[in-house]
């Protein structure tokens, strides 16, 4: 569905991302770990079109990507939430999820979305009339997602879900990462809690600075010592 | 006395709350100040001027073509001096509309000349007299319009998929560049929308003092008090701030002398802002990054 061939991306002159290749399949969950700026998240970005300086090519469903415009690229179906929710923190729940619908031509079949995603956050459906910046760090995320649910994803990239959540925020979330993937929405996960993203992903790659330096099954990467080496770092240590 | 002081200060402040709400509206999407805003309000109450007398359009007609043009000069602006920019500091920005003052003012001088001329059309109505409070057609007029440019921003920011997503970007440009809203459309229907506010509140303002190519100057510098009196990032602080010291102003010119009046005023606001420093209705200062 969406491959990266060679990717090198830049900040300036710094080089984030070197040789990256990477391979997600229809129908799956691919997720992607390693620590804190090991470039997960430049991916996601540049996926979206919202890097400036990045060379090799980027395909989805057999077209390249990698020069469009990120509205072209949202208007795909490729939505990304990202790191740190980034809600409207002044606008509504409801607004916040109805702009996440922005991109698509289909307006008439827009309410029916969001019938779907409130029955995904109830929570959300109580609270629609509530300006955003005030829900907790849970719901805030929910609502991200929720945003991210309108574009009509056939490809939902989630930069860190769990991030910051209390445990049983993270459950719900991953609960219904699962459940959008069984109705058939392909899913990009960048995490760091490899234990909880493993447990729903279908194959994984591990980064560390700028490099993909592990790639496997699930089984495969939950069994790894290359997994502990890399994500956690233990060379370092032992 | 009192009451008539209160009519003719919401009347000028109404001309004030159409100037801030294009600078608050700017400023809260594209952190840019225009100060060339006063001359491109100016250029659209000369047009307005010109379609009157050189195609002999009644009065509505021309003030819709002087906001068409207005939403066109905007869009101009921002296609060509403004987007080529976007990757200057703030500052450069902000520093450029200086320079679209200087050049939009010697053009505008060229053309219609630096002398003052009365507008050519003015309201021929008796004022309105309830119980002794004379209400001139001019400022019912100036009301009435204000409201309904205000009317149409509520509706628009409020109820348009295209108004929500302005407010989005405003809020948080990438997030709304993953939405695929297209943060440059969201200027260029900003400059439109500020631009035409301005030369809507010129031509309001036009028929009582001068048209003249600095008729806008002080007006802006009042719209900037009001919008920061109000609080710089709120709409309706912006509304709320302009009335207020549209009325204080009255007052003061009534009361005390029409000479101090704008000192008087200006002095209010740098007591209030010493008192609450983001204006009556502004949140946190934030400075965005």
């Amino acid at each position: 569905m969406l491959r990266i061939k060679d990717l090198d991306v830049f900040y300036g002159k710094i080089q984030v991302l070197e040789g990256v290749n990477l391979n997600i399949e229809e129908g799956k969950v691919v997720v992607l770990l390693g620590a804190n700026g090991s470039g997960k998240s430049t991916i996601l970005r540049a996926i979206s079109g919202i890097v400036d300086n990045l060379k090799g090519d980027i395909s989805f469903q057999g077209s390249r990507i990698d020069s469009m415009r990120p509205e072209a690229i949202v208007s795909l179906g490729i939505i990304h939430v990202p790191e740190g929710r980034q809600i409207f923190p002044e606008l509504t729940v409801y607004e916040n999820i109805l702009i996440g619908s922005y991109a698509r031509k289909d307006r008439k079949k827009i309410n029916e979305e969001l019938e779907k995603v409130y029955t995904y956050f109830p929570r959300l459906f109580e609270r629609q009339k509530q300006v955003a910046g005030t829900l907790s760090g849970g719901e805030q995320q929910m609502l991200a997602i929720a945003r991210g649910l309108m574009g009509k994803p056939r490809l939902l990239m989630l930069d860190e879900p769990s991030l910051g959540l209390a445990p049983k925020f993270v459950e719900e979330i991953f609960r219904i990462i699962e459940r959008i993937n069984s109705e058939g929405t392909t899913v990009l996960l960048v995490e760091q809690n490899a234990e909880m993203a493993l447990s729903i992903a279908d194959y994984g790659y591990v980064m560390e600075v700028g490099r993909v330096v592990f790639e496997g099954e699930k089984d495969v990467l939950h069994d790894s010592e290359a997994l502990k080496i890399h994500y956690l770092g233990l060379k370092y240590i032992s | 006395m009192v009451v008539q002081q209160l009519i003719s200060g919401l009347a000028m402040g109404s001309i004030y709350a159409l100037v801030a709400l294009g600078v608050v509206l700017l400023y809260k999407t594209s952190d840019v100040i225009n100060f060339g805003y006063s001359e491109m309000s100016m250029v659209g109450a000369f047009v307005a001027a010109t379609l009157i007398i050189s195609l002999g359009l009644p009065y509505p007609l021309a003030f819709l073509g002087a906001l068409l043009f207005g939403a066109l000069l905007g869009l101009f602006v921002e296609r060509f001096a403004v987007r080529p920019m976007h990757k200057a500091p703030h500052i450069s920005v902000i520093i450029m509309t200086l320079a679209l003052f200087m050049i939009i003012n010697g053009t505008a001088g060229l053309i219609w000349g630096h002398e003052g001329r009365a507008f050519p059309y003015k309201l021929n109505k008796d004022p309105i007299d309830i119980s002794g409070v004379v209400i001139s057609w001019d400022s019912i007029v100036i009301f009435s319009v204000t409201l309904l440019f205000m009317l149409s921003l509520f509706l628009l920011f409020k109820y348009t998929l295209i108004g929500v997503a302005m407010r989005a970007a405003a809020q948080n440009k990438t997030a709304a560049v993953l939405m695929g809203i297209s943060v440059n459309r969201v200027f260029s229907l900003t400059w439109a929308a500020s631009t035409a506010m301005g030369i809507g509140g010129a031509i309001l303002i036009a028929p009582i003092i001068f048209l003249e190519v600095n008729m806008m100057q002080e007006i802006l510098i009042k719209g900037f008090a009001g919008a920061v009196l109000g609080g710089f990032t709120s709409l309706p602080g912006a509304v709320i701030g302009s009335l207020l010291l549209g009325v204080i102003e009255s007052l003061a010119g009534g009361y005390i002398s029409s000479d101090l009046k704008s000192t008087f005023a200006f002095s209010l606001l740098i007591l209030v802002l010493c008192i609450k420093p983001t204006g009556i209705l502004g949140g946190k200062a934030i400075k965005k990054v």
